[in-house]
């Protein structure tokens, strides 16, 4: 408690402090807007909710650590985890995913788990638990005396997420494909009878979302750290932010992927390091109870 | 009804096994002891997840709720527990024989009820959540109840607690827990097996069939929602107690609240052996045990990853378990069974195929 109140004195005595966590936490959350944006869209084209999201992200992280370690850069990482993840989940989609999608939402949930744990002890074994993080070699710049510290290395990731998430905005809102997914997502049976072959759809929508997360795991892995456990959290905070902004709505969902960024930032300086993903949990209890209330707010104008 | 009647036999059967499984093999015991365990954590889980339809994964907080309530119990009885927790590496505290019972008794008690009071408490929160967010909100509960008690350093934190040592040599004590283990998960069976024939039985496959016609009918669902996980926590409790007491040292990722491990190990068992009926889960925990010991110790390292394939495969290939397939493939043995047993004769495909309210 103390230390809470310790903290926020800091805050208050330097408010430049405010400044700094809040661009940290922007430029995180932009990382966290791209891949809530996948899982929106496979949540709101197929209906499955994949616990596997933040496994993807992590595997993505982990080619472009392993490619740093092989002296290329890193940078080369975001291209090429999304090409191999695209892959990636293309074979999960085969093997898993197509004959989920027709089950009820827990057979989905229960499945991508299982697939969660295989992708996350498959990294632990080839890997090994530590804490890894990709090198860019990039500067850190210095503003305000020293007070805040803004690595360029976050910047740029900063700058390819919004680069990433404006190239699938555009494609989903002009391409063909793009169309036939939001024709499908409206109505599957209508789709069909329209003449699109919905379940090319399906797999194309899987494969997109999970190169999407390789692209945001390859950011992750250069402004921040991966572990093989880590994909858990990221799910989580995946499934907060989708929940709170409601799966349909993605611009909503991107603002609530920046909002995130900026609450653990400012969660984690308050609390403490330790208790960051105690409170993304609690986050998401708080999200969940608060959709409850309005849902009870819902009931009793139907009375 | 006699003894031996064709639906006691099943009863008969796991008694004579249970008693005799730890002399038949007596280094196996505390494998079989844990089989109890899985025993318990299937059935427990199938009162939600299979009769009443709500698919919970975080039914393992009760779990880890009842072994440091144990715990805080049977040390803070004669000790001071942070004082405890912090110096249980350093100074070698000894329990007698009589202070390790009467902790360890009191401890139980005060887990089952400790752990029935949050069920009650936590179902205010989760209960309002329909379909997979109900499986989310439990899941985060128990992910955050993993963390809180990592972070609380009155019972030890990440490092856990060494229960109090156990007074008597070690093949008394393996005995001790096993039977245990067993005479709970028995009593269990019996008490669910009596539960599903009451009209509280009812109630619940009503919710599970149709929860908002069930309200129409006047049933009081949230009650009976927070009732039915209040049982489940009531057991959980209890064998957390005895599990921590059984392993000696509690920890809260791995031991207490194992989300990826026995939180998930619960719901792959029922659905193994087939959801919303008695011996399903026994079924599944059984053969779910078997093939996993087999792995553990023949492909050491590889175990969680052919671990997460099993899930898979069980839940993608295989969703109506054993229970569910021999019904399928012998249809009339069960129809003559439940006339005979004067129940109502459910539809089976009905719990499989996905409930529209699911969708959102």
């Amino acid at each position: 408690m103390e230390t809470i109140l310790n903290n926020i004195t800091i805050l208050t005595a330097a408010p430049v402090l405010n400044f700094g966590l809040l661009i940290d936490g922007i430029l995180i959350g932009s990382i966290f807007a791209l891949a809530a944006y996948g899982l929106a869209l496979v949540w709101g084209v197929m209906n499955v909710k994949n616990l596997a999201q933040g496994d993807f992200i992590m595997l993505g992280g982990y080619i472009t650590w392993t490619l740093g370690q092989h002296g290329i850069s890193p940078l080369f990482g975001v291209p090429t985890a999304f090409v191999f993840l695209w892959g990636f989940g293309w074979i999960v989609y085969r093997l898993v995913i197509s004959k989920v999608i027709t089950r009820d939402l827990f057979t989905s949930l229960l499945a991508t788990f299982g697939v969660a744990i295989v992708i996350q002890q498959s990294l632990n074994l080839a890997f090994g638990p530590d804490t890894q993080s990709a090198q860019s070699g990039l500067p850190t710049w210095q503003l305000a005396g020293g007070l805040i510290s803004i690595s360029s290395t976050r910047v740029l990731g900063f700058g390819l997420a919004i680069i990433l998430a404006l190239g699938v905005v555009a494609f989903m809102k002009n391409s063909r494909m793009g169309q036939a997914i939001r024709a499908t997502a409206q109505d599957p049976r209508a789709a069909r009878v329209l003449g699109i072959d919905t379940e090319k759809v399906y797999s194309f929508t899987f494969c997109l979302n999970a190169a999407i997360c390789g692209a945001a795991g390859a950011l992750v892995a250069l402004v921040w750290n991966v572990q093989p456990f880590y994909g858990t959290t990221y799910s989580i905070r995946l499934f907060v932010i989708v929940t709170a902004a409601g799966f349909g709505n993605l611009p909503g969902v991107i603002a609530a992927g920046f909002a995130m960024g900026v609450v653990e930032q400012f969660g984690g300086f308050l609390l403490g390091a330790e208790f960051q993903q105690a409170l993304i949990v609690l986050l998401l209890l708080a999200v969940l109870a608060y959709r409850q209330l309005q849902y009870l707010r819902v009931r009793q104008a139907v009375q | 009804m006699s003894i031996a009647s064709r639906d006691n036999l099943p009863f008969l059967l796991i008694f004579v096994a249970g008693v005799a499984a730890p002399f038949l093999f007596p280094d196996y015991s505390s494998e079989v002891a844990v089989l109890w365990l899985m025993i318990l954590f299937a059935s427990t889980w199938d009162i939600l997840g299979g009769q009443m339809g709500y698919n919970s994964l975080g039914n393992i907080v009760f779990f880890g709720a009842g072994m440091y309530i144990c715990a805080v119990v049977q040390i803070g009885l004669y000790y001071d527990v942070g004082m405890y927790t912090s110096g249980a590496r350093t100074t070698h505290i000894v329990f007698t024989h009589s202070q390790y019972f009467t902790g360890f008794a009191v401890g139980t008690v005060a887990a089952a009820i400790g752990a029935a009071a949050i069920a009650i408490v936590a179902g205010w929160i989760v209960f309002g959540l329909r379909g997979p967010y109900f499986a989310i909100g439990t899941l985060g509960l128990a992910v955050a109840a993993g963390e809180l008690v990592a972070s609380w350093t009155w019972v030890g934190a990440a490092s856990g607690i060494s229960m109090p040592v156990f007074p008597g040599p070690p093949d008394t004590q393996k005995i001790f827990f096993y039977f245990l283990l067993f005479g709970i998960a028995f009593v269990l069976l019996i008490f669910l097996r009596w539960l599903y024939s009451t009209n509280f039985g009812l109630a619940l496959n009503a919710i599970r069939d149709d929860e908002e016609k069930a309200e129409a009918m006047g049933i009081h669902t949230r009650r009976y929602k927070r009732l039915a996980w209040a049982i489940s926590a009531f057991y959980l409790g209890i064998s957390g107690a005895i599990f921590g007491n059984m392993t000696g040292f509690i920890e809260p990722r791995d031991i207490a609240f194992p989300v990826a491990t026995f939180n998930l190990f619960m719901v792959v068992m029922v659905l193994l052996g087939g959801k919303g009926t008695l011996w399903g889960p026994v079924i599944g925990a059984v053969i779910f045990h078997t093939v996993k010991e087999i792995t553990w110790t023949y492909f050491l390292g590889w175990q969680f990853i052919a671990l997460g394939a099993l899930i898979v495969i069980t839940i993608v290939y295989f969703q109506q378990g054993v229970a569910g397939w021999i019904m399928e493939k012998f249809p009339e043995r069960f129809k003559s069974r439940s006339a005979v047993a004067g129940e109502q004769e459910r539809p089976l495909r009905g719990r499989l195929t996905p409930h529209p309210e699911g969708a959102e």
